[in-house]
């Protein structure tokens, strides 16, 4: 059986009943203020999650451990095999494996759109430059942005820059999407092209995690929903269940709130 | 581009004669990628009456003195391509201490950011020793702690006072760019390291791709500024005895010594320095307008 240990060892998403993500037990402080005290949730490939809760309940928090954006004091967090809560961690293998978009865009002021999308594959993937801006072509279509190729952050609108911030993450051909609040600083006319291309992403079988204040969106797109409050999950299900009727008390208050 | 934009949003039939004008100065702009120095006929006339009033101070003096010497402004006539020699020599000294200066500072800057500490705070140390020393007493340093020349491997390379003085004045210049670039590091926004990251770009490489090519436009004005300051500090370099405009100015008065050329001689120095740096003062102006905005 050495062939086939091989193959699982490099090619572990492949395995279809093992988690893409696996996120154990994981607490994280600042300081004296616990933001994560002990999360634990799988996330299955093509799965589409969304997590909800209160501001300040530890949700993007979660999201940025996943990429070791922030490093978690316990617990583990496994993507496709890789430990995250480890010293030895590769932090780049980990990162190209993983794509985030944020809140705030943060798309590069000082490059195109197109240069944005393709400095990460070209400077970190040392990919060859001409093939990369063919990809980077497509994925603006995709986003419906290739008129847009040639103009810097600034003369875009803010759907657009989010819509160019999600083709610069696809560009690195991750296996994991990250979603944080990608909506909440956008203009409400906008929010809507943004979401179109999430929901595209997810029916094209790309694994999401969203932190989200959308919920007729987080309803109709996500496959299993969480909603956390003082860094815990309180509650999690399928989304029908989970906004029709959920047994939380907490969750009831929150939904009863947003609703 | 801009010309479309124009037409497109005011087709007001007052606006078309200036906006031909205007899209091409935008067009220009582009091209240079910054705002272009326009010094209106304002400045001119501005400048005009400055040299008035210091050709009336030379032409009262003149008249207070006999008739016997040569006036006042023969006086300067003579004297002018020294004087103007020893200007050049300034300027000269103030790129050399800025080159150095810019290239020095901008390595310190990027170590004061730097994720090992050890280089951190002994690169902060550097900079507020240098920050905080007055220029003039870092000149005395360079003057008198410098060896006159050096020899290596046989070979005598002389060490002349001015170059001695260039390097006295880029030490402080080091020090406050090394400031001007750290603030510039620091104040971009933290979204754009996260974001960096999560492309897997490494330190190196978000600082050099990155951050440092967003710092460039918010550096460029305290930079000039500094050169301002820089090049009129550059007659400091006369109290340790480089014959630049200052040193000369006070031989060619010792050299007459006649009082009544005290006033003309260093108001003609004071001119120089003004028509030298009062355009990198409206120019330093105009970009800090341009890129508050952004």
């Amino acid at each position: 059986m050495p062939s086939n240990s091989e193959t699982r060892a490099t090619d572990t998403a492949c395995i279809p009943d093992q988690p893409i993500v696996a996120i154990r037990d994981v607490q994280k402080s600042f300081g004296d203020i616990e933001v994560l005290k002990g999360i634990s949730l799988d996330v299955m490939k093509g799965d589409v999650i969304c997590i909800i809760g209160a501001s300040g309940s530890g949700k993007s928090t979660l999201l940025r451990c996943i990429n070791a954006l922030v490093p978690i004091d316990k617990g583990s967090i496994k993507v496709e095999g890789l430990e995250v809560n480890d010293p030895k961690l590769d932090e780049l293998a980990l990162r190209k494996k993983v794509g985030m978009v944020f809140q705030q865009f943060n798309l590069f002021p000082h490059r195109t759109a197109l240069q944005n999308i393709m400095m990460a594959p070209v400077q970190v993937l040392k990919q060859d430059r001409e093939k990369v801006r063919e990809r980077a072509y497509r994925l603006l279509k995709k986003v419906r942005l290739e008129e847009k190729a040639e103009a810097y952050p600034g003369e875009l609108s803010g759907g657009q820059q989010q819509r160019v911030a999600i083709a610069r993450s696809l560009a690195m051909n991750p296996d994991v999407m990250l979603f944080d609040e990608v909506t909440s600083a956008l203009d409400p006319e906008t929010v809507g092209e943004v979401l179109t291309t999430i929901r595209e992403l997810a029916q094209e079988g790309m694994t999401c995690m969203l932190v989200t204040h959308e919920m007729g969106f987080a309803r109709e797109i996500a496959d299993h929903m969480y909603f956390t409050d003082k860094g815990v999950i309180v509650e999690h299900g399928p989304p029908t269940e989970f906004f029709s009727s959920p047994r939380d008390e907490r969750t009831r208050a929150f939904l009863s709130q947003i609703l | 581009m801009s010309r479309t934009r124009l037409e497109g949003t005011t087709d007001l039939p007052v606006l078309m004669p200036a906006a031909d004008r205007l899209a091409a100065r935008a067009q220009a702009e582009r091209h240079l990628g910054g705002p272009a120095l326009r010094l209106s006929l304002l400045h001119g006339c501005a400048l005009a009456l400055l040299i008035a009033v210091w050709a009336g101070a030379v032409w009262a003096q003149d008249t207070v003195a006999g008739e016997v010497r040569p006036g006042v402004f023969a006086a300067l006539w003579q004297w002018l391509p020294v004087l103007l020699g020893g200007f050049v020599f300034n300027v000269g000294i103030s790129i050399m201490a800025m080159g150095i200066g810019t290239v020095t500072g901008t390595a310190l800057g990027i170590l004061q950011v730097s994720k090992i500490r050890p280089l951190r705070s002994s690169s902060w140390l550097v900079t507020q020793f240098f920050r905080n020393a007055p220029w003039l007493v870092l000149l005395f340093y360079c003057m008198f702690l410098m060896p006159f020349e050096f020899t290596v491997l046989g070979v005598t390379i002389p060490f002349p006072d001015w170059v001695k003085a260039v390097i006295g004045l880029a030490l402080p210049v080091m020090a406050n760019v090394s400031e001007i670039v750290r603030g510039a590091i620091q104040s971009i926004p933290s979204g754009q390291w996260e974001a960096a990251r999560s492309l897997a770009f490494s330190r190196r490489q978000i600082l050099f791709e990155i951050i440092l090519p967003q710092c460039v436009k918010r550096m460029l004005p305290p930079w000039m500024n500094l050169y301002a300051i820089l090049t009129m500090a550059t007659v400091l370099a006369s109290v340790v005895g480089v014959s630049e405009v200052m040193t000369l100015t006070q031989r060619a008065l010792a050299a007459e010594s006649r009082t009544d050329l005290l006033v003309p001689f260093y108001g003609f120095v004071m001119l120089l320095f003004f028509v030298y740096c009062y355009p990198i003062a409206r120019y330093t102006q105009k970009l800090e307008l341009r890129y508050a905005v952004k």
